[in-house]
């Protein structure tokens, strides 16, 4: 059905697409294009795209005065750690409502959802009380369950609106073909499945590396991540620029690269499948 | 359908995420709802130990009769709005131009997608330093050369520099979500309105407009859930200095910098209850679509 | 192998009762087929059979044991899906093996009962391709591999033609037809088609609404529909139903003439019409006679070169030893 479209047609379309774009990613750009220059070349009037000497020293002054790797170390944990912990939780469940729904299951899917719009801020004292109760401020175990809690609704609804798309005739078609229950999922509906569990993983974990409430909160010195390792760099020190989008840098590079791989799930996940 | 056997085996399977999220909900919404009706604060001797004092309605009173809980609301309003509004118009028409065919669709719609990727902490950041700083931002920079005075954003305008950070933000959700709707517009039915002599225009005011119509309601219901407790932007540009205290960031400094938990609270709760009439319209939407 | 009684089973979802209590006997190698309009319950009787749903009530014997509480896997009966269910993550060689691995066959035995089946359904050149790679037809000839090779005590088919187009439909059937008569396999069918039914079936079973109207062989039913619900549905054009004076006279409420069994001349007989539409078939032609006084349309079939205008007058005898005569809660009279 695709019908011819004219070149000059075209060629306008991709210049405002192209133009749209670069100016969106803009200041990702000249955040990663920055941290490549020095401090004084950083603020240049008028600013420097290219003609700048190339220097590696932000980076250096960074990981030396803030311990980068602890920070993304604790990041990894974090983010990590929640999303495999809420993947064990949530596929048992997801699995059974997608295949064996009951008139409860739309209930208990929404009321999932619902503890999901609980506003952070309302329990913030409720938590770090109970936080401070078992030693849990701080440490990355904490973290990693209340992350795991805040994103336990996305993971049982992604997966959920996966599962439901694998036809239940495949699954009968197993349990026909003298499948037990274990052999069926672990032969028929994990293979299946492998894809929808991927990109909820993948989803899940840029959700909660990039999280800052809760990580700015509860965290100090030891479990505190990269959100909180960028919100250091808060208070203006001197020429800090070039630091400031070598720490940017290192602390977006890796979700970035993982983000443009889930950008489809993305739309599934975060609308809960109502847009597909 | 399903043999009694594999449903009791789904229960048994479906136990531990709703246990853990039913406790999750309920043990700190009942302390939230306990310190509310509470005098609590801390830093003047009181403690849970030996036990608070009854003070009913006083904090739900307190809290909406201070000083700063109407610009709050006002802040808030302001600053969700205004996102909603930027990234649903650009977001449209972002997405109409995206779906158009042209060279280089799958890089521009990475570029287009990157900033939803950025850590909050790390895009205000950015922006309040290297784009806004009155100085040596690049804004700055920019106004210099058209010979204007650079404008100290954070300070002199500083709703629309949040609404500007969050927007940026945000519109790279709304923009894929709309584009993944316009493309499941069946495209017979386009065909069919051009058949019958619509003009572009036209086409899109009766037949795309009226397609988005679900997705645009999705993207600002979760927006809004998501944009009511937006908290890393205001900690680490203005600090909810200028007018941009939003109601949840009132909650914030009343429990973490005031340390008065029971005002907090009430506060809270109030939090609660608007999130909750937003999410009441969500999930009648996302049930309905369960139902199909 | 492969006798199947079920009595008294009853199925319902919550208040809703979808197979009132029924019985029925399949007999070992009987080619069964279950027929009736969308929503009779038909694949539900069939579910129930596999296991795939619990009966609410009653008992399923499959061989002389009681099947009612074995889960699928155990009962011994292999299914064709109305979606082929095919596993998409694996060959088709992969496919057919599923049950036999999963019966713990070695693996000389499991090839050569795969590389048979293949053989037998000339699958063999497709026999490494996934099932996303395959047509309707070789899908569906690799689902019905994946049952023969278990060698079941019955075959339970739902619908398995009802994906493909017309005429692979039709070569299917005879496909199945002739696996039935080589297999001598009892075989469960079910279908919404009556051409099937009757093109198949040693036995078919009519339903409708959870209820057996009928069951008999194809020709039994033809011949002698029990009620209105089984004339109607069995036989193609469908029967025409009169009823007033024209049925009086036969002593009925309601009398059943064939299309095939109305004779059609234009200048005598015994009713009279107006030609509507014409359906040339080439072998045949289906006259649709308005105006008649007896019912508002009346279909009637005649040689394939006789040839009437829209709007012709014409005459219609119909044959009185093949008129079916039923009363008034539409029950054939004999």
């Amino acid at each position: 059905m695709a019908r011819a479209i004219t070149t000059q047609r075209k060629v306008i379309i991709t210049a405002a697409a192209w133009a749209v774009g670069l100016l969106i990613f803009f200041p990702i750009y000249w955040t990663i294009l920055t941290s490549f220059k020095t401090e004084a070349q950083a603020i240049n009037d008028p600013p420097l795209f290219f003609n700048f000497d190339w220097t590696l020293e932000n980076y250096a002054i960074v990981q030396e005065r803030s311990n980068y790797m602890r920070y993304l170390w604790n990041s990894v944990i974090i983010a990590g750690g929640s999303t495999l912990l809420g993947i064990l939780v949530a596929v048992p469940a997801a699995w059974s409502m997608a295949f064996v729904p009951s008139k409860r299951t739309k209930d208990i899917l929404l009321w999932m959802l619902s503890t999901k719009m609980l506003p952070a801020v309302g329990v913030l004292y409720p938590i770090s009380l109970i936080f401070v109760e078992f030693n849990l401020l701080d440490t990355r175990i904490g973290l990693v369950v209340v992350l795991m809690l805040i994103n336990l609704p996305i993971i049982v609804w992604m997966l959920y609106t996966y599962f439901r798309e694998i036809p239940v005739d495949i699954l009968e078609a197993a349990r026909m073909d003298g499948a037990s229950l274990r052999e069926e999922i672990l032969y028929v509906l994990t293979p299946m499945a492998i894809p929808g569990i991927a990109s909820t993983i993948l989803l899940n974990f840029i959700l909660a590396w990039n999280e800052a409430f809760w990580t700015l909160n509860l965290t100090a010195a030891q479990a505190a991540p990269l959100t909180a390792f960028i919100a250091s760099y808060s208070s203006p020190e001197g020429l800090f620029f070039a630091k400031l989008s070598a720490a940017s840098t290192m602390a977006i590079a890796p979700i970035l690269i993982l983000g443009w791989f889930s950008q489809k799930q993305l739309v599934r996940g975060l609308t809960f499948g109502a847009v597909k | 359908m399903a043999t009694q056997h594999s449903r009791s085996a789904a229960r048994l399977m479906m136990a531990p995420a709703v246990v853990l999220l039913l406790g999750w909900m309920l043990v700190p919404l009942t302390l939230t709802l306990f310190f509310s009706f509470k005098k609590y604060l801390p830093m003047r001797g009181d403690s849970l130990e030996r036990g608070l004092d009854w003070v009913g309605f006083d904090n739900y009173v307190r809290f909406l009769g201070s000083s700063s809980f109407w610009p709050s609301v006002q802040a808030t309003l302001v600053i969700v709005g205004g996102v909603l509004a930027i990234t649903v118009i650009l977001g449209i028409f972002l997405a109409l131009l995206l779906d158009q065919p042209f060279w280089g669709q799958g890089i521009v719609r990475i570029l287009v997608i990157a900033p939803f990727f950025v850590m909050p902490t790390v895009s205000a950041l950015v922006w309040k330093n290297m784009f806004m700083d009155p100085i040596n931002g690049i804004l700055a920079h920019l106004w210099r050369f058209f010979g204007a005075e650079p404008v100290s954003w954070l300070s002199d305008a500083s709703v629309q520099s949040i609404i500007l950070i969050v927007s940026w933000q945000w519109l790279p959700f709304a923009t894929l979500i709309l584009l993944t709707a316009i493309q499941s517009l069946d495209s017979e039915q386009l065909e069919a309105a051009e058949m019958d002599g619509a003009p572009p225009v036209k086409r899109f005011f009766y037949i795309i407009l009226p397609h988005l119509g679900r997705a645009i309601t999705i993207v600002i219901l979760i927006q809004t859930i998501f944009l009511l407790s937006i908290f890393a932007e205001i900690f680490v540009t203005t600090g909810g200095a200028f007018g941009t205290r939003t109601l949840t960031y009132l909650i914030f400094q009343r429990v973490i910098d005031s340390q008065n938990i029971g005002l907090g609270s009430a506060g809270g709760v109030y939090a609660i209850i608007l999130a909750n009439i937003v999410a009441i319209f969500l999930m009648r939407i996302v049930g309905k679509n369960l139902d199909q | 192998m492969g006798r199947i009684v079920l009595e008294k089973v009853k199925k319902s979802f919550g208040d809703v009762t979808v197979i009132p209590p029924l019985d029925l006997e399949i007999n070992d190698g009987e080619f069964v087929v279950f027929v009736g309009p969308s929503g009779c319950g038909k694949s539900t009787l069939l579910r129930l059979i596999a296991g795939l749903e619990d009966v609410s009530g009653g008992k399923i014997e499959i061989d002389g044991n009681d099947a009612t509480f074995i889960p699928p896997a155990k009962r011994g009966l292999a299914m064709v899906f109305q979606s082929y269910a095919l596993y998409p993550h694996m060959t088709v060689r992969k496919n057919i093996a599923f049950p036999l691995r999963m019966a713990k066959l070695d693996q000389a035995e499991i090839d050569r009962r795969v590389n048979n089946a293949a053989e037998v359904l000339n699958l063999s050149d497709y026999i490494d391709r996934r099932p996303g790679q395959l047509s309707g037809g070789q899908r569906q000839r690799v689902a019905i591999g994946r049952a023969i090779v278990r060698e079941p005590a019955a075959f339970l088919f739902d619908e398995p033609l009802s994906n493909l187009d017309a005429a692979l439909r039709v070569g299917m059937r005879l496909e199945i037809s002739e696996l039935h008569k080589r297999l001598k396999t009892t075989m469960i069918y079910v279908t919404h088609d009556q051409v099937e039914a009757m093109t198949m079936a040693d036995k078919i079973v009519v339903l409708r609404a959870g209820n057996i109207e009928q069951v008999g062989s194809p020709l039994e039913l033809y011949r002698a529909p029990k009620n209105l619900f089984v004339a109607g549905f069995i036989g193609s054009p469908k029967m025409n139903f009169i009823e007033g004076e024209e049925a009086a006279k036969h002593g009925a409420h309601t009398i059943g003439i064939r299309p095939e069994h109305i004779e059609v001349s234009g200048d005598k007989g015994a009713w009279s019409g107006v030609v509507g539409v014409s359906e040339h078939l080439g072998s045949d032609t289906f006259f649709h006679i308005h105006e008649t006084g007896l019912a508002e349309t009346i279909t009637v079939r005649a040689d394939g070169e006789v040839d009437f205008k829209h709007g012709d007058r014409i005459h219609l005898t119909p044959r009185e030893d093949v008129i079916h005569k039923f009363d008034a809660n539409g029950l054939r009279i004999e």
